[in-house]
């Protein structure tokens, strides 16, 4: 099917990522101190993982509640390699990420076949069981108690995580180029075919499309984008625990998808921003953190079921002559 | 022999625990295709309101009917609080509704408890009754006792009375029941209730052999649904013997190769039983009309 022409500010791949780019650009004559920068980060780093897992949940239709097992073993492959083996942070990052996307491939295809809540139950064991794994090695990852990641260097340019400045540079510049893969990837075959299966998948079977293989092409791709995001947060924050793998991070990366609107790849980052700066408002209420947030995520999905990114644009075309 | 039937005994006794949940997964899950994450919290909210109750100095069997209560009303405001008004959202949307529920319960019990361990005094005393050399708990009984009168109370009541095949048509077809004149939406909430019910009364029983603590649920929740699945969502003999399987793999993988790894047993079970039946071990054939 041909798609409309779109206006030139109307095209995800031009108009949004200049509007993207101006937005990085200005937001740190906002940023007023170190703290502000902090959160920026954070939101950035997050929402890199959550663009991932967007292209598998909201364009290809499949749950995944074990991401952030793919996260954290991008973030412990960083951490040990890096620290305990001393290879350089971007050869780690890198063999990381390789390991990440090997095992997604070999996981991915008898997970893949699964649908709706056994999926969800698949995926939720995987992230369960890589968690246990993580909490258990105490010789290699220091069990429980996390393990200290050593600062990120860049072909001899070394990036303390007290370097904000340039740390938020750094990942203003990865974000700019994860929307922009994965636009390109939205946009092209393997997008269409995406979007087919979602619908249908007995359709985009008869219409020609190896479900299999391109549900298995976005998990590997979605597993690479978490573990790259798990690798920068590692370095980033200098110190990692098992609670980046555990259950509760992979809802919250899941509940960005949502909240920022599924199959909305700028939504991801608003999700993410929305998730991320909230508890550190909330910590204010000290004991009744959980309850707001609880109740907050409930009124969310409530309320704002297409998320709050499209909700709003939706909003603003329809008064659009 | 006697190592055997140790570890048996123990999963077993936990194994009726997670049979216990799953079954609320499933009674939910019939009635409305929600897979509740906040179940684990109905067995907390069971364990830590009897505790607190009996404390206060009531008597137990009252403080056990009351926190039983409880927890069916937290159920009721559930459902018309967080499931009625997400009707027709997407699998995705109410698991984090419940997700979100469960966190929320999570909160409030650390408010209105605190974050100690508790325990209750088991029922009939603490002497171990001895059989083929190996020790059981008076309590496992209790627990094992307990599921039994479960299983056996819903098969009469979805069987044989009105009510119980109300909630068995509306999980076979919502429209179709609703044109035969049944309250679907009574049938909803029947079945939070219910849910709750069955959550609380296992953590009343198992407490005073597993401790109870306001995060009990958590990790409850994630076995029960294991359990749930791995028999075949939806079906109710699925689910006991689902949860049953769960507690004695896990038992046995704690007892023969490693305490560490006792949880992760259970999910490399169900992996492996996914990959070979996609739809649980009660769950049939699946089919696609198109």
């Amino acid at each position: 099917m041909p798609l409309p022409p779109r206006r030139w500010l109307d095209d995800p791949r031009r108009g949004g990522l200049a509007a993207l780019a101006l937005i990085l650009a200005m937001l740190p004559l906002v940023l007023s101190n170190r703290f502000h920068f902090d959160v920026a980060i954070h939101v950035g780093l997050a929402a890199i993982a959550v663009i991932g897992l967007n292209l598998l949940i909201g364009y290809a239709g499949q749950i995944s509640l074990g991401h952030a097992g793919f996260f954290g073993l991008g973030a412990y492959g960083s951490a040990v390699l890096s620290g305990t083996h001393g290879w350089p942070p971007l050869l780690a990052l890198l063999a990381s990420a390789l390991a990440v996307a090997t095992l997604a491939f070999l996981v991915g295809r008898p997970i893949l076949r699964l649908r709706g809540h056994y999926l969800a139950m698949a995926t939720l064991g995987m992230g369960l069981l890589i968690f246990m794994v993580i909490t258990n090695e105490r010789a290699i990852t220091g069990g429980p108690d996390g393990m200290s990641v050593p600062g990120l260097s860049l072909f001899g340019y070394a990036l303390g995580s007290r370097d904000k400045g340039a740390w938020y540079a750094l990942v203003a510049v990865l974000l700019l180029v994860a929307v922009w893969l994965a636009l390109n990837l939205i946009d092209s075959p393997v997008g269409r075919a995406l979007r087919a299966l979602h619908a249908s998948e007995v359709a985009a079977t008869v219409g020609g499309v190896d479900v299999a293989q391109h549900k298995l092409i976005v998990f590997v791709v979605s597993a690479v984008y978490a573990s790259v995001a798990g690798s920068l947060s590692a370095h980033y924050g200098g110190f990692i625990t098992p609670d980046a793998v555990g259950f509760l991070h992979s809802i919250e990366l899941v509940t960005m998808v949502v909240l920022g609107g599924m199959a909305s790849t700028y939504g991801a980052i608003v999700g993410a921003a929305v998730l991320v700066a909230l508890p550190q408002f909330l910590t204010a209420f000290h004991d009744y953190e959980p309850v707001l947030l609880g109740a907050i995520l409930i009124a969310c999905m409530i309320f704002l079921r297409r998320g709050l990114l499209p909700g709003v644009l939706d909003l603003v075309r329809a008064r659009r002559p | 022999m006697a190592e055997f039937l140790q570890f048996f005994f123990s999963g077993i006794t936990v194994g009726a625990v997670y049979a216990m949940v799953a079954l609320g997964f499933t009674i939910i899950y019939n009635a409305s295709e929600v897979i509740n994450f906040a179940q684990g919290e109905f067995v907390m909210i069971g364990g830590m309101t009897s505790v607190f109750l009996l404390s206060a100095g009531l008597p137990l069997p009252l403080a056990i009917a009351l926190a039983v209560a409880i927890a069916v009303a937290v159920g009721i405001a559930l459902n018309v609080l967080a499931i009625e008004p997400a009707r027709g959202a997407s699998v995705v949307t109410l698991i984090i509704i419940t997700i979100g529920a469960s966190i929320l319960l999570r909160g409030l019990a650390q408010i209105v408890f605190d974050r100690q361990f508790h325990t209750l005094p088991a029922f009939s005393g603490e002497t171990p009754i001895t059989i083929g050399g190996a020790a059981l708990q008076p309590q496992a009984l209790w627990v094992l006792g307990g599921a039994l009168v479960v299983v056996l109370a819903l098969g009469w009541f979805f069987t044989r009375t009105l009510m119980g095949k109300a909630m068995r048509a509306t999980a076979h077809n919502r429209l179709a029941a609703q044109l035969a004149g049944i309250n679907v939406r009574f049938v909803l909430m029947l079945s939070f209730a219910l849910s709750a019910a069955i959550g609380a009364v296992a953590g009343v029983l198992v407490t005073p052999i597993t401790l109870t603590s306001y995060d009990a649920g958590a990790m409850l929740a994630l076995k029960g649904f294991a359990a749930a699945i791995l028999g075949g969502m939806g079906s109710a003999a699925g689910a006991v013997a689902g949860g049953l399987l769960v507690g004695i793999a896990e038992a046995m993988g704690a007892g023969y190769i490693s305490s560490d790894y006792k949880d992760a047993v259970a999910f490399v079970i169900i992996l492996l039983v996914l990959f070979f039946l996609p739809r649980g071990l009660f769950g049939g054939k699946s089919v696609e009309r198109v």
